[in-house]
C-alpha cells in the first residue's frame, strides 16, 4: 500500500487536486489508515485505467461516472459467475450435464422443445 | 522508481524548452568524457539521457504521462485492470447490495426470478419460476458406547435458538450417517428442503468394547471366586445382573450373557447379541504367608506347566514354586 505523496509523484502527471478529485468523485476509493489514504495495486490499476479511457474519448466526469458504474457492474457480474462456475464444477458430472442439457434452451423461443 | 521528470529536476507542467535547459546543464555535468573513471557519473548521465529521451519527445512523453510505457520508454501492459477488478482487492468496487450472492435465492432475484423463502410466488406455470431442492447440511456428532448399543434421542444444537433432534437407533455403527429428510436447507422456489446428514462418531468405553452385536468384558474375580464359584454382580450396557462363576473356572475362561449384547439390526425387534465375559484372575494376596505356604506344599503333587508346548518350553519339570522355594 502507498500514501497519496507517493501516488502523485508516480502520476506526477495527473497531479495531486486532481487525484483527491477523483476520490471525491468516488472513482477511487482509498483505504483510511489513521486519517490518512493509502492506496492498493488495484487503486493504482484503476487510476491508469481512467487516465487512459479519459484520454482516449476525452470524456467529462459524468460519462466517466456513468463508464465506471457499468465496469463495477461487469466486473461485479463476472466475479458472481466465476463463484457460479466453481459451484458447478463441483457438482457430480450427472448435475452437470443436466444443466449443461438445460442451457441451450434458453436461446431457442418459447414454446419449442430443444432437439436433444 | 524514480520518474523522468524527476531525473531530470524539473516539474511535470514544465515546458518544453525547460525540459531541454535541465537537460543540457546535468548532461554537461555528468558527461563521461568530462568525467572519466567516475562510473557513477556515467551511471547518472545515462539515467538522465533516457529521461530526456522520453520527455523531449512530445508523442513519447504524452504515452509516458497516460503511464503507457514506463520511465525506460518500455511499453507497459494495456487495460491491466481487470486482474485487479477480478482479484480480491476489487471487491471494493463491486457495486453493494444488489450483487452479492449469499445464495441461489439472491440470483434468482437478480433476473427476476421466484426467489421468495416460502410461500413466495413460484412462476405461476409459465416455466418462469425456478424451484430447486435446498442444500444438505452435513454434522458430526459423537454419543457414548452405551447410547450407541441401545439407542437414545441426543439434540443437536445449531444456533443458540435452532436444534436439531436426533433419535439414535439402537446398534449404530461407527461413522454410520443418518439422514434427517427436509432438515437441511430451504428449498428454493417452492422446492423442497434438502436433508441434514449426520455422520455419528462412537466414544470408546472404558470396560466395554464391541465386536459386531456382540459386547465383550473383562471382568476381574478373584482366587477364591475362580476356584470355588461364586455369584457376582456384572456390568452390561442395560444394567448390572447377576451370573454364576463356575467352579473351577480359570483366568481367560470366556462366559455368555445370552441377548445382552446389541439389538440386531436385522432379525426383529428382540433379537439381541450376547455379552461375553472374560475371567482376569487377580490374586490380590501378595505376601501372604499362608498361601504361599499352602501352595508349596500343594505344588509339591500337582506338577502343572501352563506354557506347555510354547516356543522355548523344555517340557522337563517346571515346578517355578520348588525354584522359588
Amino acid at each position: 500500500m502507498i500514501d497519496l505523496d507517493e501516488l502523485a509523484r508516480r502520476f506526477s502527471s495527473l497531479g495531486r487536486t486532481e487525484i483527491v478529485r477523483w476520490i471525491e468523485n468516488r472513482w477511487i476509493v482509498p483505504d483510511e489508515q489513521g486519517g490518512a489514504w493509502q492506496f492498493r495495486e488495484v487503486d493504482v490499476a484503476r487510476i491508469e485505467l481512467i487516465q487512459h479511457v479519459r484520454h482516449e474519448y476525452t470524456l467529462d466526469d459524468d460519462a466517466m461516472s456513468l463508464i465506471l458504474g457499468l465496469l463495477d457492474q461487469v466486473y461485479g457480474l463476472r466475479r458472481q459467475l466465476t463463484r457460479l462456475c466453481d459451484a458447478l464444477e463441483q457438482q457430480p458430472p450427472e448435475i452437470r450435464d443436466a444443466i449443461r442439457r438445460a442451457l441451450p434452451a434458453v436461446k431457442l423461443p418459447a414454446g419449442k422443445e430443444p432437439g436433444s | 522508481m524514480t520518474t523522468p521528470y524527476e531525473v531530470l529536476g524539473v516539474k511535470p507542467d514544465a515546458s518544453a524548452d525547460d525540459i531541454r535547459k535541465a537537460y543540457r546543464k546535468l548532461a554537461k555535468e555528468f558527461h563521461p568524457d568530462l568525467n572519466p573513471g567516475k562510473p557513477a557519473a556515467e551511471a547518472r548521465f545515462k539515467e538522465v539521457s533516457a529521461a530526456y529521451d522520453i520527455l523531449s519527445d512530445a508523442e513519447k512523453k504524452a504515452r509516458y504521462d497516460r503511464g503507457e510505457i514506463d520511465e525506460t520508454g518500455a511499453e507497459k501492459p494495456r487495460y491491466s485492470y481487470r486482474p485487479h477488478a477480478e482479484g480480491a482487492q476489487g471487491r471494493k468496487y463491486q457495486p453493494q447490495g444488489e450483487m452479492d450472492i449469499d445464495d441461489l435465492n439472491d440470483l434468482f432475484a437478480m433476473f427476476g426470478r421466484g426467489g421468495a423463502r416460502r410461500g413466495g410466488r413460484a412462476g405461476g406455470g409459465t416455466g418462469e419460476g425456478m424451484s430447486m431442492p435446498g442444500p444438505d447440511r452435513h454434522f458430526t456428532l459423537t454419543i457414548d458406547f452405551v447410547e450407541a448399543v441401545t439407542g437414545g434421542k441426543q439434540r443437536l444444537a445449531l444456533a443458540p435458538e435452532e436444534w436439531l433432534d436426533v433419535t439414535i437407533p439402537a446398534g449404530i455403527e461407527e461413522g454410520q450417517v443418518l439422514r434427517l429428510k427436509g432438515k437441511g436447507g430451504p428449498g428454493f422456489g417452492g422446492g423442497t428442503a434438502g436433508d441434514a446428514l449426520i455422520e455419528v462418531h462412537i466414544a470408546p468405553h472404558p470396560l466395554f468394547h464391541r465386536d459386531g452385536d456382540n459386547v465383550h468384558l473383562e471382568l476381574p474375580v478373584s482366587l477364591t471366586e475362580a476356584v470355588l464359584g461364586a455369584r457376582v454382580a456384572v456390568p452390561t450396557v442395560t444394567g448390572p445382573v447377576t451370573m454364576t462363576i463356575p467352579k473351577g473356572s480359570d483366568a481367560g475362561t470366556r462366559l455368555r450373557l445370552r441377548g445382552k449384547g446389541v439389538q440386531r439390526r436385522r432379525g426383529g425387534k428382540d433379537a439381541f447379541g450376547d455379552q461375553y465375559i472374560t475371567l482376569k484372575v487377580v490374586i490380590g494376596a501378595s505376601g501372604d504367608e499362608k498361601l504361599a505356604e499352602f501352595l508349596s506344599g500343594w505344588a509339591e503333587t500337582h506338577p502343572t506347566n501352563p506354557r506347555a508346548g510354547m516356543p522355548g518350553d523344555s517340557g522337563a519339570d517346571n515346578r517355578a514354586t520348588r525354584q522359588s522355594a
